[in-house]
């Protein structure tokens, strides 16, 4: 069993994100491309805090538990987690920005009909 | 290419990936394992900082250098949506008309907002001591503006919301953590290097250097940046209209 929760945690996270190219590969519709996209991070997330965690450890913030007296989770990977949110969240309103202007100049958002270049 | 054939070569893909990952994840230490070495460094270091959240730490002191180039990936962002998202020549703007509001969404919603406008800033003010920041804060406090959109219309967001100041607000805050960081270079030390101010006593408002500095102008970059997108996408859906006939 403990060698089983040593790994799941990773393998939870390799999941979610092989689930999230799946959907961008076999994606109909660019909304939804960009929605697997955010999945396919999501599974960084996982791995990120799966690798900072530590057993019966509190959050890393001292302004209520006394220094020394708990141990903590590793904050390192916490704020790696964080910068990985926030460019996930500007790429998405990137990406939904681009997706608007395909769907005005062509008239559809499937990947599979933007075959031709148009000027 | 077929989808059949597609489907199957994304499979192959897949299935050669997924040998690697898991590959890889059997030679990962243990989840939840003792064995920390950069955390307990980093909380060390921002015990001896006088930071009480070691995250704040570790973004604005730590690695405020990463977290300006994460900042400007930030701004980038924003600059490529007003660009990508403007009015075109074969568009134009129609007045949204007053939208009826159901009467327990808009008590609920004017109820909330200053309510979640508060709780940004209050995430913002204490980003160094407890769970929060810059980034958490100002998204809070942006999108609670945003409230005013759901409990009375769109005309009073705009009232509230001068987009111009805040794609200014977004290009100052985006400054003054540049403009702190080349403090430090004039005050005889390294660019974005917390050595500076005083470290504070500990678990208090003032303590932790220059991470409040920088924590509050992230934030404000933040919110600036969340309203700019969100009001760039509300024109889309909401104002702008393409000429009939074209």
């Amino acid at each position: 069993m403990r060698a089983v929760m040593d790994v799941l945690p990773y393998l939870v996270a390799v999941w979610i994100f092989l689930a999230g190219c799946y959907g961008l590969a076999t994606s109909r519709n660019l909304i939804h491309a960009v929605g697997c996209l955010s999945v396919c991070q999501s599974g960084t997330y996982v791995l990120l805090l799966a690798v900072g965690y530590r057993d019966d450890a509190t959050a890393p913030v001292f302004s209520d538990v006394e220094p020394g007296s708990r141990p903590v989770v590793d904050p390192v990977v916490q704020a790696l987690a964080l910068t990985d949110v926030v460019v996930g969240a500007t790429v998405t309103a990137l990406l939904l920005a681009l997706v608007i202007q395909v769907a005005k100049r062509h008239g559809t958002v499937d990947p599979d009909e933007l075959s031709e270049l148009r000027g | 290419m077929s989808p059949r054939t597609r489907l199957g070569l994304v499979a192959f893909g897949l299935a050669g990936l997924a040998v690697l990952l898991v590959a890889a994840c059997l030679r990962l230490p243990g989840f939840g394992g003792d064995s920390h070495p950069y955390g307990d460094r980093a909380v060390r270091e921002s015990l001896a900082r006088h930071t009480a959240n070691t995250i704040a730490s570790v973004n604005f002191d730590q690695r405020a250098f990463d977290t300006l180039g994460e900042m400007t990936i930030l701004f980038a962002a924003v600059v490529g949506c007003v660009v990508l998202l403007r009015q075109t020549r074969d568009e134009h703007r129609a007045r949204p008309r007053p939208a009826d509001v159901a009467p327990p969404v808009r008590r609920y919603a004017l109820i909330v907002l200053p309510i979640a406008l508060v709780t940004g800033l209050y995430v913002i003010a204490h980003g160094q001591l407890s769970p929060g920041g810059g980034f958490q804060g100002g998204v809070v406090a942006a999108t609670s503006l945003h409230l005013l959109y759901l409990g009375a219309d769109y005309r009073a967001l705009e009232r509230v919301r001068p987009v111009g100041l805040y794609e200014v607000g977004d290009a100052v805050s985006a400054s003054a953590y540049v403009v702190t960081g080349l403090a430090g270079l004039i005050g005889g030390t390294a660019f974005l290097a917390n050595t500076l101010l005083p470290y504070g006593t500990f678990n208090t408002l003032s303590s932790g250097g220059t991470v409040p500095l920088l924590n509050a102008a992230i934030g404000m970059e933040v919110a600036c940046a969340v309203v700019v997108l969100l009001a760039r996408f509300l024109d889309q859906a909401v104002e702008i209209e393409e000429e009939s006939g074209t």
